[in-house]
């Protein structure tokens, strides 16, 4: 089925070049991280996890956003998906390769990664965290490979396959959770120590991953003649709605536990991230303005799709600002200030500000675009599949 | 058969480039195997016999580290009654003091490009930088 | 011959896997990884010794150190912390890099309010405002620093109680960084060798991308030395060093007699350095 990412119009080919442009530049800037060393990037002493360990926790999230296709699908039997749900299993298959690429890219020696293995370590999250990730990208691969091979063969999916599909769905809730748990276990980070941090990541999960599924739709509607049908369209925005109004509730319970208990430890991240961090006569707020555009992205984004929703309109252009903005202010919220906003006081109550340098930027901005490179293929693989069906 | 012309070349090409490795050797001196330099201090005996240190000396390290570091079990190594520490730098370059002559020379030779140097200091650079 | 590539494809990515997965298995269920989580009890048996509610404090077996610095004779003489700062330096080639962003710390000095965040520091004594105060690795006896670590490269040795390191195998994740409550670790951004003054011939240096920290002298008290912080200031005796399961040793005696504080006792990291202040 590969062959069928080797065709497509001149659009098809500047897209994949100039993504090509971007996996070059960051690939250069990686191999002078890894000749120097990891002081190349914004990360010290204080802040010792930065970009690269906020954009795995965040496309983790994007990984599992799948979910909310293939569960409607498999469990409730809900048909409208039947053409999508392909697209979050190969989503979330482009997502943990970022994943992965992001965590290479953040370890000191690369070379020793395997150890995780050689030394497998039980008490240790990270080592589930990889258990989790391996086993959700493998059980995808099957599963969107095997699936779409059927389709393409026009007969059903064979039994077996079906296994691993449910199996699949409590993996995929299994990844973010324990990707929460690398933070929220550990003591003496109070903005981390929070029971609600894995059920607030699944949340902010379940809209971002749909958000760019419909995103994806949309442009393919245009450039590919893929249609996911109204039907789909209307139903994952209302899902991304829920699930964004429930993020939102939850980083609300954040405040609150933090304002009445009047604890410092659990405002101080919440102060820096959204009002600024008063220190020593010092204020640190660089993450202000980021934090309060994700609060109005949120709540535009939401009010975007409950005018369609109480009016019964909207237009594709309507729906793709909906979901851009959500996901926007999704990404700013977990793939920025959590990490950032739980690192600024150190343990010994000393105030440190991160910013990344252009070299670790470039090198996120390379695996982004491998990352959307991969989807680029794999999306096109899918759609041609459909069109052949459709003949 | 069609294009003979450029597959037969072609094919000549191919064989030589993946012989590569074996006709250089074998018209270079890269291949010479190196000459063992044994310690300058005149020590005849090592922790285990000669043929078992050339062939795993490697195993030997890392399960001393593994000792030392992980069970406490510094316990010294007894050489024909000189005790030595267990350690790279404390046992080994005692007695073969020339890192140059004594590791890499062989370790050129096999390609293996061990980290050992990262961290351990070598018996010149221990020297040099502390009298 | 489709078939036939089928079914070898099947057998090889199986094989594969199975490699894969097979030393995972067997370091899993081969005894040593399980005697070093059983090993943990014999050696700090010393149980819940300052939660005051539920818990019976159980027999201390085993040998656990522990350090115990006594403020009182270091007050007015900062000049005894950098001396316990660079003997430290100097025994264990740590470089001297200048900047906050990468330096690399075993034991230095804070401010009260730094070190003791849990403290008070409103009203504080002139004493204590005026003071710094020495913070290392405490050596937990529940260090989550070792919970957290993937690849066991930090871990408690058996026989000290002494969280050690092992750098030949941290893969430099920095996630016992984040578990510290301490920030007593230090990651090597790039090569600490350039920044390294004085080479101690008989201790090795670290590479880069690697983290770092205090060791309790691990290498010295083999060689039945004190370690490099407590001889540093041995005239003034400002910091005692033993086991803390022995309740004959000198450190036990003076924990018998004197109030101490820990760093973020609250936090159940069950530290094994105390405070006189």
């Amino acid at each position: 089925m590969i062959e069928k990412a080797l065709r497509g119009n001149s659009n098809y080919w500047m897209w994949l070049a100039f993504l090509g442009a971007f996996i070059a530049v960051g690939g250069i800037c990686y191999i002078r991280q890894y000749l120097f060393g990891m002081g190349l990037t914004g990360m010290g002493r204080d802040l010792s996890w930065g970009l690269y360990i906020s954009q795995f926790t965040f496309l983790v999230g994007v990984a599992a956003g799948g979910l909310m296709l293939v569960l409607p699908y498999y469990i409730h039997n809900y048909k409208a998906f039947g053409r999508i749900t392909i697209l979050g299993e190969f989503l979330a298959i482009a997502s943990l390769v970022m994943c992965l690429m992001f965590i290479m890219a953040d370890i000191g020696q690369p070379i020793r990664g395997l150890n995780m293995i050689l030394h497998p370590t039980p008490n240790s999250m990270l080592f589930w965290d990889m258990v989790v990730l391996l086993g959700y990208l493998t059980l995808n691969v099957i599963c969107g490979w095997v699936i779409l091979t059927a389709e393409r063969k026009q007969v059903k999916p064979p039994k077996w396959v079906y296994i691993f599909v449910y199996i699949s769905i409590p993996f995929a809730v299994s990844i973010h959770t324990v990707t929460a748990m690398l933070y929220c276990g550990l003591p003496g980070r109070h903005f981390w120590l929070s029971a609600i941090t894995a059920p607030r990541f699944l949340a902010s999960a379940f809209a971002a991953g749909p958000a760019l599924i419909v995103i994806a739709c949309l442009i393919m509607k245009r450039i590919a003649h893929f249609d996911a049908g109204k039907e789909a369209i209307n139903k994952i925005t209302t899902i991304i709605m829920y699930a964004a109004i429930i993020n939102a509730f939850f980083v609300c319970l954040e405040f609150f536990v933090g304002w009445y208990s009047n604890i410092p430890g659990h405002k101080h991240s919440l102060e820096y991230l959204f009002f600024g961090l008063e220190h020593h006569g010092q204020v640190y707020n660089n993450l202000v303005p980021f934090m309060w555009s994700s609060v109005l992205l949120c709540f535009g984004g939401l009010g975007v799709f409950a005018y369609m929703k109480i009016t019964k309109t909207g237009s594709d252009l309507m729906i793709g600002l909906g979901c851009a903005m959500i996901f926007i202010a999704l990404w700013l919220d977990k793939g920025l200030g959590f990490v950032m906003g739980g690192l600024v006081v150190n343990p010994l109550d000393e105030i440190v500000e991160y910013y990344p340098t252009a070299n670790e930027i470039a090198v996120s901005l390379g695996i982004w675009a491998t990352g959307i490179f991969l989807v680029t293929v794999l999306y096109k693989i899918a759609v041609k599949v459909e069109h052949e069906v459709e003949g | 058969m069609y294009n003979k012309g450029t597959i037969i070349p072609g094919l000549i090409i191919f064989v030589l480039l993946v012989t590569f490795p074996l006709w250089f050797n074998a018209f270079s001196t890269a291949s010479d195997v190196p000459k063992v330099e044994l310690p300058p201090g005149g020590e005849k005996q090592c922790v285990a016999p000669a043929a078992e240190m050339r062939a795993s000396h490697m195993v030997m390290l890392n399960e001393w580290r593994d000792e030392v570091l992980r069970d406490g079990k510094r316990t010294a190594v007894t050489v024909g009654g000189k005790e030595y520490r267990k350690g790279l730098q404390m046992a080994c370059m005692e007695c073969h003091t020339n890192k140059e002559k004594f590791c890499d020379s062989c370790h050129l030779y096999t390609s293996v490009k061990p980290y050992c140097w990262d961290c351990h200091l070598t018996p010149g650079q221990a020297k040099k930088e502390t009298h | 011959m489709d078939k036939q590539r089928r079914k070898f494809l099947k057998i090889a990515g199986v094989t594969a896997l199975a490699g894969i997965g097979a030393p995972a298995v067997v370091k899993l269920t081969a005894s040593p990884v399980l005697a070093s989580s059983t090993g943990k009890t014999d050696a700090h048996g010393v149980q819940a010794e300052h939660g005051s509610g539920h818990g019976a404090e159980s027999a201390p077996q085993g040998v656990r150190l522990g350090l115990l610095i006594d403020m009182r004779k270091l007050y007015g003489h900062p000049e005894l912390l950098d001396k316990a700062t660079a003997a430290c330096n100097k025994v264990h080639n740590i470089p001297a890099i200048d900047s906050k962003k990468s330096e690399i710390k075993w034991i230095w000095k804070t401010p009260f309010a730094n070190a003791f965040t849990d403290q008070t520091a409103y009203h504080s004594s002139k004493v204590t405002k005026e003071n710094d105060f020495l913070v290392l690795c405490n050596h937990c006896d529940e260090p989550p620093c070792v919970r957290v670590c993937p690849t066991k490269a930090t871990y408690i040795e058996k026989n000290t109680g002494i969280v050690s390191m092992d750098y030949h195998r941290c893969i430099g994740c920095r996630f016992c960084m984040m578990g510290c409550p301490y920030g007593a670790r230090s990651f090597n951004w790039f090569d600490p060798r350039p920044y390294i003054k004085e080479l101690n011939p008989d201790f090795p240096t670290r590479m880069r991308g690697v983290v770092e920290k205090c060791n309790f002298c691990g290498e010295r008290l083999a060689l039945g030395q004190e370690p490099a912080c407590v001889e540093a200031v041995k005239e003034a005796g400002a910091i005692v060093f033993g086991d803390l399961n022995d309740p004959n040793s000198e450190i036990r005696q003076i924990l018998d007699k004197e109030h101490t504080i820990q760093r973020q006792a609250a936090l159940g990291t069950k530290p094994s350095v105390f405070y006189i202040v």
